[in-house]
């Protein structure tokens, strides 16, 4: 099978109160595929985090969910403002979230380690004053 | 241990319910952090939290956990309710606090998930 489309969506910055629904509705349509639980639960959480992350540190961006044979893949790409040191943001309890954010359970710096988790194969591309792309591919 | 024992142990007041009283609940998880839940919830299991927000009920969406508790007496907002009637997710409200709630439902035989480690 050809890689198709799922889904495909622009997240605003800031924009908690639809914050989710990407993922939701993400949720929904493998359901209806029939993608077995436990992989569409890894998807969902994986798409989740990375919808939160455009909407609390980024500029905005969008994300697009991509399935083949034998894999979904979940593309999250943001106009900046890039993440100055990867390797830090991947550390458990490392975060930059601001009091807001954390009154509202997030911001605990879990988000990319989480991510990495559930996904079995995770590229970044980022840096300072640079646009990020996650992409994150879960097998079949 | 039945939703029905549960609700009585812990004063639960019934908020939304889509799923019948006899539903067996293996597991319980008290937190705060919606960022923890999706990092460490392994199973499906039952919430207890004192947020109230709608990101509570979409983070137990995605981490398929049916049921949120919410404790200490904390009444969610009326989008947290419209959101858990639409995805499916039973809410209930304990008076009791975290620790009351965690420590009655321990004593009555209720384990704590299995917990990933931090790779």
């Amino acid at each position: 099978m050809q890689e198709q489309t799922l889904l495909q969506s622009k997240i605003e910055q800031g924009d908690f109160t639809r914050g989710g629904e990407v993922s939701s509705s993400l949720k929904d349509v493998l359901r209806k595929l029939g993608i077995k639980s436990e992989t569409s639960r890894r998807v969902t959480i994986v798409t989740y985090e990375l919808e939160m992350n455009i909407i609390i540190h980024s500029l905005g961006g969008e994300i697009e969910v991509l399935i083949s044979s034998e894999q979904i893949k979940v593309v999250a790409t943001d106009r900046g403002p890039g993440i100055p040191d990867v390797e830090k943001a991947f550390q458990p309890g490392f975060s930059t979230a601001d009091d807001f954010v954390r009154g509202m359970g997030f911001g605990a710096g879990m988000g990319l380690n989480n991510i990495k988790h559930y996904s079995d194969q995770l590229t970044v591309e980022t840096g300072q004053g640079k646009k990020s792309k996650f992409t994150a591919i879960i097998c079949l | 241990m039945r939703l029905s024992e549960i609700v009585p142990l812990i004063e639960l007041e019934p908020l939304v319910v889509i799923d019948e009283p006899n539903f067996q609940v293996e597991t319980v998880c008290g937190c705060d952090l919606m960022s923890d839940v999706l990092a460490f919830s392994q199973e499906k299991t039952m919430l207890l939290t004192g947020l109230t927000n709608p990101h509570v009920v979409r983070t137990c969406e995605m981490t398929d956990i049916k049921f949120i508790i919410f404790v200490r007496g904390k009444r969610p907002p009326q989008d947290t309710l419209d959101l858990a009637r639409e995805r499916g997710i039973n809410l209930y409200l304990s008076p009791l606090s975290m620790f009351e709630c965690c420590g009655r439902l321990y004593q009555a035989g209720l384990g704590s998930e299995t917990m990933r480690r931090i790779d």
